[in-house]
């Protein structure tokens, strides 16, 4: 997903003088090409999250539009109050790029686990909030945003996630990625739409059809956007993430239909291991999901 | 603005009009605004490259009030100068007004937003950056107290403006020595500020903040040194200009009453 959005940063940067990355002394391998191509609009800031931030809206409040770009909580979590008073509150276009959502780095540990980033960055209603399931959507959620420059957060998987679905319109809605019959539906954000996916597959083998949806688009939201799923009745929402703030609780707040949550447990936080292994802790690889599904279903 | 008579007058009236809107409002913070009522005088008088009437010309120099909590010096300078209506300071602090208790960038000539103290800085930085990238000439003053440095996030801003050359950056510090619960020297001393500065590949200007003359030398002498951001420490009073409230902890809390108001006014030759 990371090399999707450079590339499309890239790409949109050569149609764009005002595209600017400021990066936080991360993202080997990945920035290079920007650096690379337009000197005069990157910036290594250093291990420094909270100057970084601070650095970006003032290069914002001249006209650029920039991207701050770093790893895990680093970039968000670390500079909350730069995020919530220099840029959301002055409205700038800062977008704030995390790479390593939910379990992504999960065997760095804790502080590597971003897992309550979209609740704490829910609750700024100046920032535009998108969290791309597979490198399709990272790239058209780089594309809206540099076409709509504005506060903003591009909460990214790491590297090689598979492309899952060509639905596009992510600022519609959500997206529907597979029709069923059911009257329950899957939802989720992130990469762990996968794991939705493929549960969802597995559900068809012993013929039971549910749709899937993926939500790039967290924030802000209509009242009409989440329409497409309140015909259905139940959602399961997955999401590498905590309960606290995050898709399912969004979507309580705007549709009152039955909503479970497979979200992050408490006990999962203070496991490490790979990406694969945490979710499976957590109740949310495909056997979880399934088992959730015919639980709900029952 | 030529003669230094001009801008001692000025920074009477800043102090005057501070007064008044913190007596009115109920409000904190009028120590803190007259420490850096001669500063901004200085800066608004001679120093500054800003049009009151067109307050976002692009050209003009950028001023930053970090130290957010003593907007009252900086409303009633931007007034005085003719940013926006004199009459409008009488709404400081009330309900509605956009006259708020911390700076706010709805005010005309006001370019930050601040409150939470250690922002100033770094967006500083972010724009000195930006004019050094556009090649652009005007130039960013950030104003800080000397309690903030105690956050974190404007070290980071001293490591990083000498690293890119800011030198179209001054931050100016106003060095009072108190700070919210005590003496700076008391709750984290600051001593030697300047070797600290310089030791981060800053060039640094010591002065008296209240000296008018120093002040706009130090100023017309930016950049201090080609390649390097500039710091003018200003040592100040907390308080200056009013007997009772000079190098007083009490002042960066106490609201004057109407005596208090009476006899600063006086003192400031401002008497209604």
């Amino acid at each position: 997903m990371r090399t999707a959005f450079i590339n499309e940063l890239i790409l949109q940067a050569r149609l764009r003088p005002e595209i600017f990355l400021v990066v936080g002394d991360l993202g080997f391998s990945v920035i290079e090409p920007f650096a690379e191509e337009f000197p005069d609009r990157y910036l290594n800031a250093g291990v420094a999250e909270q100057n970084m931030t601070g650095v970006a809206a003032g290069l914002a409040s001249e006209g650029y539009h920039v991207f701050t770009y770093s790893i895990a909580n680093f970039p968000t979590l670390r500079c909350f109050e730069q995020i919530r008073n220099d840029v959301a509150h002055h409205r700038l276009p800062v977008t704030v790029v995390s790479v390593g959502a939910g379990f992504a780095y999960g065997n760095l540990g804790y502080s590597h686990h971003a897992v309550q980033d979209i609740g704490i960055l829910r609750t700024l209603p100046e920032m535009t909030i998108l969290s791309p399931a597979d490198p399709g959507e990272a790239r058209e959620s780089t594309r809206w945003l540099a076409e709509h420059p504005c506060p903003s957060y591009l909460r990214l998987g790491k590297a090689g996630e598979p492309e899952l679905h060509q639905t596009r319109g992510l600022a519609q809605g959500p997206l529907k990625i597979l029709e069923g019959k059911s009257d329950c539906a899957l939802v989720a954000t992130g990469s762990i739409l996968k794991v939705a996916l493929s549960a969802a597959h597995q559900m068809a083998e012993r013929g039971v059809f549910i749709s899937v949806f993926s939500c790039p688009w967290l924030q802000p939201v209509a009242a009409e956007f989440f329409r497409p799923l309140a015909r259905f009745q139940r959602l399961v929402v997955v999401e590498e993430h905590l309960a606290a703030g995050g898709l399912a609780s969004l979507l309580r707040e705007h549709l009152s239909i039955q909503i479970h949550s497979l979200a992050v447990p408490p006990k999962a936080l203070a496991l490490v291991g790979s990406q694969e292994f945490l979710r499976r802790q957590a109740g949310m690889d495909m056997e979880g999901v399934v088992a959730a599904i015919r639980r709900i279903l029952r | 603005m030529n003669s230094d008579s001009d801008t001692q007058q000025l920074a009477r009236q800043i102090r005057a009009e501070a007064v008044k809107m913190v007596a009115a409002a109920r409000a904190s913070h009028i120590g803190g605004a007259f420490s850096m009522a001669d500063l901004l005088a200085v800066l608004y008088g001679e120093i500054l490259r800003v049009k009151p009437g067109q307050p976002d010309w692009p050209e003009r120099d950028r001023f930053i009030l970090s130290k957010g909590h003593s907007c009252t010096g900086v409303y009633a300078t931007l007034a005085l100068r003719g940013f926006f209506p004199l009459a409008e300071l009488q709404t400081y602090g009330q309900d509605g007004s956009r006259l708020m208790s911390h700076i706010s960038h709805r005010v005309p000539g006001v370019e930050f937003s601040t409150g939470s103290l250690g922002h100033g800085l770094p967006f500083g930085c972010g724009k000195a950056l930006a004019a050094k990238r556009q090649k652009k000439n005007w130039r960013v003053f950030a104003m800080l107290s000397d309690g903030e440095l105690d956050e974190g996030s404007n070290w980071e801003a001293i490591l990083f403006a000498p690293q890119h050359r800011l030198d179209n950056l001054v931050a100016i510090v106003d060095y009072n020595k108190i700070q919210s619960l005590g003496s700076v020297k008391d709750v984290l001393d600051l001593h030697p500020l300047a070797e600290k500065f310089r030791a981060f590949n800053w060039a640094v200007r010591e002065i008296d903040g209240h000296d008018h003359a120093a002040i706009s030398t130090a100023l017309k002498a930016l950049p201090f040194e080609s390649g390097k951001p500039g710091c003018l420490i200003a040592h100040t009073v907390k308080g200056k200009g009013v007997d009772f409230m000079e190098n007083k902890l009490l002042w960066h809390y106490r609201t004057p009453n109407a005596e208090q108001v009476k006899n600063a006014l006086g003192q400031l030759g401002c008497a209604s």
